[in-house]
Protein backbone atom coordinates (compact mmCIF):
# COMPACT_ATOMS: atom_id res chain seq x y z
CA UNK A 1 0.00 0.00 0.00
CA UNK A 2 2.62 2.32 0.60
CA UNK A 3 4.25 1.84 -2.72
CA UNK A 4 1.26 2.69 -4.18
CA UNK A 5 0.86 6.27 -2.38
CA UNK A 6 4.51 6.40 -2.94
CA UNK A 7 4.27 6.57 -6.53
CA UNK A 8 0.53 8.15 -6.82
CA UNK A 9 1.83 10.96 -4.51
CA UNK A 10 5.61 10.93 -7.15
CA UNK A 11 3.38 11.22 -9.95
CA UNK A 12 0.95 14.16 -8.58
CA UNK A 13 3.70 16.12 -7.24
CA UNK A 14 5.64 15.91 -10.72
CA UNK A 15 2.88 16.85 -12.80
CA UNK A 16 1.89 19.82 -10.36
CA UNK A 17 5.17 20.98 -10.73
CA UNK A 18 4.67 21.08 -14.42
CA UNK A 19 1.46 22.66 -14.28
CA UNK A 20 1.23 22.96 -18.19
CA UNK A 21 0.37 19.26 -18.81
CA UNK A 22 -3.66 19.34 -17.43
CA UNK A 23 -4.08 23.00 -18.53
CA UNK A 24 -3.06 22.04 -22.26
CA UNK A 25 -5.14 18.74 -22.33
CA UNK A 26 -8.04 21.22 -20.57
CA UNK A 27 -6.99 23.73 -23.46
CA UNK A 28 -7.48 21.09 -26.31
CA UNK A 29 -11.13 19.69 -24.89
CA UNK A 30 -11.83 23.52 -25.33
CA UNK A 31 -10.04 24.29 -28.61
CA UNK A 32 -12.10 20.98 -29.78
CA UNK A 33 -15.32 21.46 -28.77
CA UNK A 34 -15.32 25.13 -30.13
CA UNK A 35 -14.27 24.06 -33.65
CA UNK A 36 -17.63 22.29 -33.96
CA UNK A 37 -20.12 25.44 -34.12
CA UNK A 38 -17.38 27.03 -35.65
CA UNK A 39 -17.75 24.12 -38.13
CA UNK A 40 -21.53 22.90 -38.86
CA UNK A 41 -22.64 26.49 -37.50
CA UNK A 42 -24.25 28.23 -34.59
CA UNK A 43 -27.90 27.57 -35.21
CA UNK A 44 -29.04 26.20 -31.48
CA UNK A 45 -31.18 22.97 -32.13
CA UNK A 46 -27.92 21.54 -34.81
CA UNK A 47 -25.93 22.13 -31.69
CA UNK A 48 -28.30 20.65 -28.94
CA UNK A 49 -28.53 17.74 -30.75
CA UNK A 50 -24.45 16.71 -31.37
CA UNK A 51 -23.95 18.47 -28.30
CA UNK A 52 -23.47 14.77 -26.46
CA UNK A 53 -21.65 13.16 -28.90
CA UNK A 54 -19.29 16.33 -29.82
CA UNK A 55 -17.96 16.42 -25.80
CA UNK A 56 -17.98 12.76 -25.42
CA UNK A 57 -15.30 12.63 -28.49
CA UNK A 58 -13.54 15.43 -27.91
CA UNK A 59 -13.15 14.05 -24.33
CA UNK A 60 -11.69 10.91 -25.72
CA UNK A 61 -9.18 12.21 -28.07
CA UNK A 62 -7.88 15.22 -25.12
CA UNK A 63 -7.19 11.85 -23.21
CA UNK A 64 -5.70 9.98 -26.05
CA UNK A 65 -3.57 12.50 -26.64
CA UNK A 66 -2.32 13.05 -22.76
CA UNK A 67 -1.61 8.99 -22.81
CA UNK A 68 1.40 8.97 -24.88
CA UNK A 69 3.14 10.64 -22.14
CA UNK A 70 1.95 7.98 -19.32
CA UNK A 71 5.03 5.82 -19.47
CA UNK A 72 7.51 7.75 -21.73
CA UNK A 73 9.66 9.54 -19.39
CA UNK A 74 10.16 7.32 -17.49
CA UNK A 75 11.13 4.57 -19.46
CA UNK A 76 13.06 7.32 -21.37
CA UNK A 77 15.42 7.98 -18.18
CA UNK A 78 15.40 4.36 -16.55
CA UNK A 79 13.29 5.16 -13.59
CA UNK A 80 10.78 2.54 -15.42
CA UNK A 81 13.20 -0.07 -14.61
CA UNK A 82 13.51 0.39 -11.11
CA UNK A 83 10.12 0.75 -10.71
CA UNK A 84 9.58 -2.78 -12.03
CA UNK A 85 12.83 -3.83 -9.69
CA UNK A 86 10.84 -2.19 -6.87
CA UNK A 87 8.76 -4.38 -4.13
CA UNK A 88 5.27 -3.37 -5.40
CA UNK A 89 4.02 -5.77 -8.19
CA UNK A 90 4.06 -3.60 -11.70
CA UNK A 91 0.71 -3.75 -11.87
CA UNK A 92 0.34 -1.61 -8.68
CA UNK A 93 2.51 0.78 -10.54
CA UNK A 94 0.33 0.62 -13.26
CA UNK A 95 -2.62 1.45 -11.30
CA UNK A 96 -1.26 4.39 -9.23
CA UNK A 97 0.24 5.97 -12.35
CA UNK A 98 -2.93 5.53 -14.11
CA UNK A 99 -5.23 6.86 -11.06
CA UNK A 100 -2.59 10.00 -11.46
CA UNK A 101 -3.42 10.43 -14.81
CA UNK A 102 -6.91 10.77 -14.29
CA UNK A 103 -6.58 13.04 -11.30
CA UNK A 104 -4.34 15.01 -13.74
CA UNK A 105 -6.46 14.63 -16.80
CA UNK A 106 -9.85 13.14 -16.47
CA UNK A 107 -10.72 15.59 -13.22
CA UNK A 108 -10.19 18.79 -15.42
CA UNK A 109 -12.01 17.35 -18.14
CA UNK A 110 -15.20 16.60 -16.25
CA UNK A 111 -14.89 19.98 -14.54
CA UNK A 112 -14.56 21.85 -17.87
CA UNK A 113 -17.54 19.83 -19.36
CA UNK A 114 -20.12 21.88 -18.01
CA UNK A 115 -19.06 24.78 -19.37
CA UNK A 116 -18.79 23.43 -22.43
CA UNK A 117 -22.02 22.05 -22.70
CA UNK A 118 -23.58 25.75 -22.29
CA UNK A 119 -21.62 26.92 -25.26
CA UNK A 120 -23.10 24.07 -27.15
CA UNK A 121 -26.46 24.64 -26.13
CA UNK A 122 -27.63 21.46 -24.46
CA UNK A 123 -30.66 21.14 -22.38
CA UNK A 124 -30.45 20.88 -19.11
CA UNK A 125 -31.80 17.49 -18.56
CA UNK A 126 -28.43 15.80 -19.90
CA UNK A 127 -25.89 18.02 -17.43
CA UNK A 128 -25.53 15.75 -14.25
CA UNK A 129 -25.89 12.38 -16.31
CA UNK A 130 -23.02 14.01 -18.32
CA UNK A 131 -20.99 14.52 -15.05
CA UNK A 132 -22.08 11.05 -14.15
CA UNK A 133 -21.23 9.37 -17.48
CA UNK A 134 -17.58 11.16 -17.76
CA UNK A 135 -17.17 10.45 -13.70
CA UNK A 136 -17.08 6.37 -14.89
CA UNK A 137 -16.01 6.84 -18.61
CA UNK A 138 -12.75 8.52 -17.96
CA UNK A 139 -11.02 6.60 -15.65
CA UNK A 140 -11.66 3.53 -18.04
CA UNK A 141 -10.14 5.84 -21.45
CA UNK A 142 -6.71 5.91 -18.58
CA UNK A 143 -7.28 2.34 -17.81
CA UNK A 144 -7.90 1.23 -21.30
CA UNK A 145 -5.34 3.54 -22.51
CA UNK A 146 -2.49 2.63 -20.39
CA UNK A 147 -2.28 -0.69 -21.87
CA UNK A 148 -1.70 1.18 -25.39
CA UNK A 149 0.98 3.32 -23.78
CA UNK A 150 2.69 0.13 -22.70
CA UNK A 151 2.81 -1.37 -25.78
CA UNK A 152 3.93 1.28 -28.02
CA UNK A 153 6.91 2.21 -25.61
CA UNK A 154 10.12 2.35 -27.95
CA UNK A 155 8.06 1.95 -31.40
CA UNK A 156 8.96 4.46 -33.84
CA UNK A 157 5.39 6.20 -34.42
CA UNK A 158 4.12 6.15 -31.03
CA UNK A 159 1.50 9.29 -30.89
CA UNK A 160 -0.49 8.22 -34.30
CA UNK A 161 -0.09 4.60 -33.14
CA UNK A 162 -1.67 5.28 -30.12
CA UNK A 163 -4.64 6.33 -32.02
CA UNK A 164 -4.88 3.61 -34.32
CA UNK A 165 -4.16 0.93 -31.35
CA UNK A 166 -6.51 3.07 -28.98
CA UNK A 167 -9.55 4.14 -30.55
CA UNK A 168 -11.27 1.54 -31.16
CA UNK A 169 -11.17 0.27 -28.00
CA UNK A 170 -12.59 3.28 -26.72
CA UNK A 171 -15.97 2.88 -28.55
CA UNK A 172 -18.12 1.13 -26.29
CA UNK A 173 -17.29 3.93 -23.68
CA UNK A 174 -17.90 6.44 -26.48
CA UNK A 175 -21.06 4.75 -27.14
CA UNK A 176 -22.67 4.07 -23.79
CA UNK A 177 -21.42 7.27 -22.81
CA UNK A 178 -23.28 9.04 -25.06
CA UNK A 179 -26.26 6.97 -24.80
CA UNK A 180 -26.50 7.81 -21.15
CA UNK A 181 -26.48 11.55 -22.07
CA UNK A 182 -29.11 11.12 -24.63
CA UNK A 183 -31.34 9.21 -22.26
CA UNK A 184 -31.28 11.75 -19.82
CA UNK A 185 -32.34 14.53 -22.44
CA UNK A 186 -34.65 12.40 -23.93
CA UNK A 187 -36.35 11.47 -20.66
CA UNK A 188 -36.16 8.00 -20.51
CA UNK A 189 -34.06 5.87 -17.63
CA UNK A 190 -30.58 5.95 -18.25
CA UNK A 191 -29.86 3.31 -16.01
CA UNK A 192 -28.65 0.33 -18.59
CA UNK A 193 -26.00 3.20 -20.55
CA UNK A 194 -24.73 3.86 -16.92
CA UNK A 195 -24.76 0.35 -15.67
CA UNK A 196 -23.20 -1.18 -18.89
CA UNK A 197 -20.54 2.04 -17.93
CA UNK A 198 -19.77 0.84 -14.30
CA UNK A 199 -19.35 -3.05 -15.87
CA UNK A 200 -16.76 -1.52 -18.26
CA UNK A 201 -14.84 0.77 -15.60
CA UNK A 202 -14.84 -2.68 -13.57
CA UNK A 203 -13.93 -4.69 -15.67
CA UNK A 204 -10.93 -2.32 -17.40
CA UNK A 205 -10.19 -1.81 -13.39
CA UNK A 206 -9.55 -5.60 -13.41
CA UNK A 207 -8.06 -6.63 -16.24
CA UNK A 208 -5.78 -3.40 -17.54
CA UNK A 209 -2.94 -3.63 -15.09
CA UNK A 210 -2.18 -7.02 -15.66
CA UNK A 211 -2.41 -6.27 -19.07
CA UNK A 212 -0.24 -2.71 -19.14
CA UNK A 213 2.30 -4.63 -16.95
CA UNK A 214 2.86 -7.01 -19.61
CA UNK A 215 3.54 -4.61 -21.82
CA UNK A 216 5.66 -2.52 -19.78
CA UNK A 217 7.66 -6.09 -19.17
CA UNK A 218 7.96 -7.05 -23.01
CA UNK A 219 9.24 -3.00 -22.77
CA UNK A 220 11.92 -3.36 -20.67
CA UNK A 221 13.58 -6.32 -22.12
CA UNK B 1 3.44 -32.40 -32.55
CA UNK B 2 3.30 -28.71 -30.89
CA UNK B 3 7.16 -28.93 -30.17
CA UNK B 4 7.84 -30.95 -32.86
CA UNK B 5 6.81 -27.89 -35.93
CA UNK B 6 8.61 -25.26 -33.66
CA UNK B 7 10.99 -26.17 -35.65
CA UNK B 8 10.96 -23.97 -39.03
CA UNK B 9 12.95 -26.60 -41.21
CA UNK B 10 10.03 -29.07 -40.33
CA UNK B 11 7.08 -26.98 -40.89
CA UNK B 12 8.75 -25.61 -43.90
CA UNK B 13 8.17 -29.28 -45.32
CA UNK B 14 4.71 -29.84 -43.74
CA UNK B 15 3.57 -26.45 -45.59
CA UNK B 16 5.69 -27.52 -48.91
CA UNK B 17 3.77 -30.92 -48.60
CA UNK B 18 0.44 -29.16 -48.09
CA UNK B 19 -0.02 -26.45 -49.82
CA UNK B 20 -0.78 -28.37 -53.13
CA UNK B 21 -3.49 -30.33 -51.38
CA UNK B 22 -5.07 -26.74 -50.16
CA UNK B 23 -4.89 -25.59 -53.41
CA UNK B 24 -6.69 -28.49 -54.82
CA UNK B 25 -9.57 -28.35 -51.92
CA UNK B 26 -9.97 -24.40 -52.38
CA UNK B 27 -10.70 -25.01 -56.69
CA UNK B 28 -12.78 -27.92 -55.66
CA UNK B 29 -14.95 -26.66 -52.84
CA UNK B 30 -15.52 -22.85 -54.38
CA UNK B 31 -16.64 -24.74 -57.86
CA UNK B 32 -18.89 -26.90 -56.45
CA UNK B 33 -19.90 -24.17 -53.72
CA UNK B 34 -20.38 -21.29 -56.65
CA UNK B 35 -22.38 -23.96 -58.92
CA UNK B 36 -24.52 -24.98 -56.23
CA UNK B 37 -24.86 -21.52 -55.20
CA UNK B 38 -25.04 -19.38 -58.04
CA UNK B 39 -27.12 -22.19 -60.54
CA UNK B 40 -28.34 -24.97 -58.67
CA UNK B 41 -29.99 -23.48 -55.32
CA UNK B 42 -33.50 -21.78 -55.09
CA UNK B 43 -33.84 -17.69 -55.21
CA UNK B 44 -35.30 -16.79 -52.01
CA UNK B 45 -38.81 -15.94 -51.83
CA UNK B 46 -38.48 -12.42 -50.48
CA UNK B 47 -35.43 -11.08 -52.11
CA UNK B 48 -35.29 -12.87 -55.25
CA UNK B 49 -32.10 -13.60 -56.50
CA UNK B 50 -29.96 -11.05 -54.62
CA UNK B 51 -29.80 -13.61 -51.59
CA UNK B 52 -26.56 -14.99 -53.99
CA UNK B 53 -24.47 -12.75 -52.37
CA UNK B 54 -25.10 -14.54 -49.44
CA UNK B 55 -22.86 -17.56 -50.68
CA UNK B 56 -19.50 -14.99 -50.40
CA UNK B 57 -20.88 -12.33 -47.78
CA UNK B 58 -21.48 -14.83 -45.36
CA UNK B 59 -18.25 -17.32 -45.77
CA UNK B 60 -15.95 -13.78 -45.61
CA UNK B 61 -17.81 -12.71 -42.64
CA UNK B 62 -17.22 -15.93 -40.88
CA UNK B 63 -13.53 -15.93 -42.14
CA UNK B 64 -12.47 -12.75 -40.62
CA UNK B 65 -13.97 -13.89 -37.18
CA UNK B 66 -12.15 -17.47 -37.74
CA UNK B 67 -9.02 -15.03 -38.46
CA UNK B 68 -8.83 -13.46 -35.51
CA UNK B 69 -8.97 -16.41 -33.50
CA UNK B 70 -6.94 -17.67 -34.76
CA UNK B 71 -4.26 -14.84 -35.12
CA UNK B 72 -5.21 -14.10 -31.39
CA UNK B 73 -4.53 -18.04 -30.62
CA UNK B 74 -1.29 -18.02 -32.28
CA UNK B 75 -0.35 -14.89 -31.06
CA UNK B 76 -0.69 -16.18 -27.13
CA UNK B 77 1.20 -19.17 -28.04
CA UNK B 78 4.25 -17.01 -29.35
CA UNK B 79 4.19 -14.95 -26.24
CA UNK B 80 3.48 -17.56 -23.36
CA UNK B 81 5.72 -20.45 -24.99
CA UNK B 82 8.30 -18.40 -27.23
CA UNK B 83 7.53 -20.88 -29.93
CA UNK B 84 8.95 -19.41 -32.97
CA UNK B 85 6.68 -20.25 -35.64
CA UNK B 86 3.58 -19.18 -33.83
CA UNK B 87 4.95 -16.18 -34.22
CA UNK B 88 5.00 -16.52 -37.80
CA UNK B 89 1.88 -17.56 -38.39
CA UNK B 90 0.10 -14.55 -36.16
CA UNK B 91 1.61 -11.98 -38.69
CA UNK B 92 1.06 -14.23 -41.62
CA UNK B 93 -2.93 -14.50 -40.93
CA UNK B 94 -3.69 -10.51 -39.88
CA UNK B 95 -3.81 -9.42 -43.45
CA UNK B 96 -5.36 -12.26 -44.43
CA UNK B 97 -7.90 -12.25 -42.02
CA UNK B 98 -8.14 -7.87 -42.48
CA UNK B 99 -9.07 -8.89 -46.00
CA UNK B 100 -11.85 -10.98 -45.45
CA UNK B 101 -12.89 -8.06 -43.08
CA UNK B 102 -12.61 -5.73 -45.74
CA UNK B 103 -14.36 -7.94 -48.25
CA UNK B 104 -17.67 -9.22 -45.43
CA UNK B 105 -18.06 -5.70 -45.07
CA UNK B 106 -17.96 -4.62 -48.78
CA UNK B 107 -20.45 -7.54 -49.99
CA UNK B 108 -22.41 -6.75 -46.91
CA UNK B 109 -22.60 -3.66 -48.09
CA UNK B 110 -23.57 -4.30 -51.67
CA UNK B 111 -26.11 -6.45 -50.23
CA UNK B 112 -27.51 -3.81 -48.06
CA UNK B 113 -28.30 -1.13 -50.79
CA UNK B 114 -31.31 -3.33 -52.84
CA UNK B 115 -32.21 -5.19 -49.64
CA UNK B 116 -32.42 -2.24 -46.57
CA UNK B 117 -31.82 0.72 -49.28
CA UNK B 118 -28.90 1.80 -47.66
CA UNK B 119 -24.82 1.47 -48.12
CA UNK B 120 -24.22 1.53 -44.24
CA UNK B 121 -26.29 1.41 -41.06
CA UNK B 122 -24.56 1.81 -37.85
CA UNK B 123 -26.06 -0.60 -36.35
CA UNK B 124 -24.33 -3.37 -33.57
CA UNK B 125 -23.09 -6.01 -35.87
CA UNK B 126 -21.89 -3.59 -38.84
CA UNK B 127 -20.45 -1.20 -36.05
CA UNK B 128 -18.10 -4.45 -33.86
CA UNK B 129 -17.34 -5.79 -37.40
CA UNK B 130 -15.93 -2.19 -38.18
CA UNK B 131 -13.77 -1.95 -34.88
CA UNK B 132 -12.69 -5.72 -35.80
CA UNK B 133 -11.00 -3.99 -39.22
CA UNK B 134 -9.56 -1.22 -36.73
CA UNK B 135 -7.90 -3.94 -34.80
CA UNK B 136 -6.39 -6.21 -37.49
CA UNK B 137 -4.75 -2.86 -38.96
CA UNK B 138 -4.02 -1.95 -35.83
CA UNK B 139 -2.11 -5.22 -34.96
CA UNK B 140 -0.33 -4.92 -38.37
CA UNK B 141 0.61 -1.66 -37.66
CA UNK B 142 1.68 -2.04 -34.36
CA UNK B 143 4.07 -5.17 -34.83
CA UNK B 144 5.90 -3.08 -37.98
CA UNK B 145 6.46 -0.37 -35.47
CA UNK B 146 9.73 -1.76 -33.49
CA UNK B 147 12.95 -2.09 -35.15
CA UNK B 148 13.19 -5.49 -32.90
CA UNK B 149 10.56 -7.53 -34.45
CA UNK B 150 10.67 -9.51 -31.53
CA UNK B 151 9.29 -6.64 -29.33
CA UNK B 152 6.82 -6.24 -32.30
CA UNK B 153 5.14 -9.81 -32.24
CA UNK B 154 5.30 -9.60 -28.04
CA UNK B 155 3.33 -6.24 -28.49
CA UNK B 156 1.43 -7.30 -30.97
CA UNK B 157 0.27 -10.06 -29.44
CA UNK B 158 -0.83 -8.31 -26.44
CA UNK B 159 -3.11 -6.28 -28.26
CA UNK B 160 -4.74 -8.95 -30.15
CA UNK B 161 -5.47 -10.83 -27.17
CA UNK B 162 -6.82 -7.60 -25.39
CA UNK B 163 -8.93 -7.73 -28.94
CA UNK B 164 -10.66 -11.12 -28.14
CA UNK B 165 -13.15 -9.08 -26.27
CA UNK B 166 -14.98 -7.96 -29.19
CA UNK B 167 -15.25 -11.50 -31.08
CA UNK B 168 -18.43 -12.51 -28.60
CA UNK B 169 -19.55 -8.94 -29.19
CA UNK B 170 -19.86 -9.56 -32.78
CA UNK B 171 -21.68 -12.86 -32.42
CA UNK B 172 -23.96 -11.86 -30.00
CA UNK B 173 -24.59 -8.32 -31.17
CA UNK B 174 -28.10 -9.33 -32.90
CA UNK B 175 -29.09 -11.04 -30.06
CA UNK B 176 -27.94 -8.32 -27.41
CA UNK B 177 -29.30 -4.88 -29.28
CA UNK B 178 -32.53 -4.55 -31.85
CA UNK B 179 -30.19 -4.79 -35.10
CA UNK B 180 -31.54 -4.34 -38.82
CA UNK B 181 -28.62 -7.12 -39.59
CA UNK B 182 -30.56 -10.38 -39.92
CA UNK B 183 -29.87 -12.79 -36.69
CA UNK B 184 -27.93 -15.59 -35.90
CA UNK B 185 -29.53 -18.51 -38.52
CA UNK B 186 -27.09 -21.02 -38.75
CA UNK B 187 -25.20 -21.37 -34.72
CA UNK B 188 -28.01 -21.35 -33.16
CA UNK B 189 -29.47 -23.48 -29.72
CA UNK B 190 -32.33 -24.44 -31.91
CA UNK B 191 -29.52 -25.53 -35.04
CA UNK B 192 -30.27 -24.15 -38.16
CA UNK B 193 -33.10 -22.40 -39.75
CA UNK B 194 -31.86 -22.47 -43.10
CA UNK B 195 -33.25 -24.88 -46.11
CA UNK B 196 -30.62 -27.85 -46.64
CA UNK B 197 -30.49 -26.06 -50.39
CA UNK B 198 -29.56 -23.11 -49.47
CA UNK B 199 -27.25 -24.36 -46.26
CA UNK B 200 -25.45 -26.68 -48.03
CA UNK B 201 -23.93 -24.24 -51.10
CA UNK B 202 -23.09 -22.00 -48.05
CA UNK B 203 -20.73 -24.74 -46.16
CA UNK B 204 -19.36 -25.45 -49.53
CA UNK B 205 -18.21 -21.90 -49.45
CA UNK B 206 -16.82 -21.44 -46.18
CA UNK B 207 -14.93 -24.57 -47.41
CA UNK B 208 -13.48 -23.34 -50.06
CA UNK B 209 -12.47 -19.99 -48.14
CA UNK B 210 -11.08 -21.80 -45.27
CA UNK B 211 -9.17 -24.53 -47.54
CA UNK B 212 -7.99 -20.72 -49.48
CA UNK B 213 -7.23 -19.58 -45.80
CA UNK B 214 -5.12 -22.04 -45.06
CA UNK B 215 -3.27 -21.94 -48.43
CA UNK B 216 -2.53 -18.39 -48.30
CA UNK B 217 -1.08 -18.63 -45.00
CA UNK B 218 1.20 -21.43 -45.78
CA UNK B 219 2.39 -19.45 -48.67
CA UNK B 220 2.77 -16.46 -46.52
CA UNK B 221 4.72 -18.43 -43.64
CA UNK B 222 6.95 -20.30 -46.05
CA UNK B 223 7.92 -16.90 -47.74
CA UNK B 224 8.82 -15.62 -44.39
CA UNK B 225 10.55 -18.14 -42.96
CA UNK B 226 12.46 -18.35 -46.48
CA UNK B 227 13.19 -14.87 -45.68
CA UNK B 228 14.57 -14.88 -42.12
CA UNK B 229 17.00 -18.26 -43.75
CA UNK B 230 17.73 -15.84 -46.70
CA UNK B 231 19.07 -13.27 -43.98
CA UNK B 232 20.82 -15.40 -41.88
CA UNK B 233 22.33 -16.87 -44.47
CA UNK B 234 23.38 -13.45 -46.08
CA UNK B 235 24.52 -11.89 -42.54
CA UNK B 236 27.06 -15.31 -42.21
CA UNK B 237 28.10 -14.32 -45.32
CA UNK B 238 29.04 -10.69 -44.54
CA UNK B 239 30.93 -12.06 -41.56
CA UNK B 240 33.33 -14.53 -43.23
CA UNK B 241 33.78 -11.85 -45.81
CA UNK B 242 34.76 -9.40 -43.11
CA UNK B 243 36.99 -11.85 -41.21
Amino acid sequence: MTGFRAILMRDLRLALRQGMDSAMVVMFFVIAVVLFPLGVGPEPNVLARIAPGVLWVAALLSVLLSLERLFHTDFEDGSLELLALSPPALEVVVLAKVLAHWLITGLPLIVAAPVLAVLLNMPADGFALLLLALLLGTPTLSLIGAVGAALILGSRRGGVLLALLILPLFIPVLIFGVGAVEAAIGGFPARAPLLLLGAIFAGALALCPWGAAAGLRQALE
Amino acid sequence: MFTYFANPRRFMKLATVLSPWLAGATVVLAAAGLYLGLFASPADYQQGETVRIMYVHVPAAWMSLFCYVGLAISAAVGLIWKHPVADVAARATAPIGACFTFLALLTGSLWGKPMWGAWWVWDARLTSVLVLFFLYLGYMALNSAFDDPQRGSKASAILAMVGLVNVPIIKFSVDWWNTLHQPASIVRMDGPTIHPAMLWPLFLMIGAFTAYYLWVLMLRMRRELTETRLRARRQIQAEEAGA
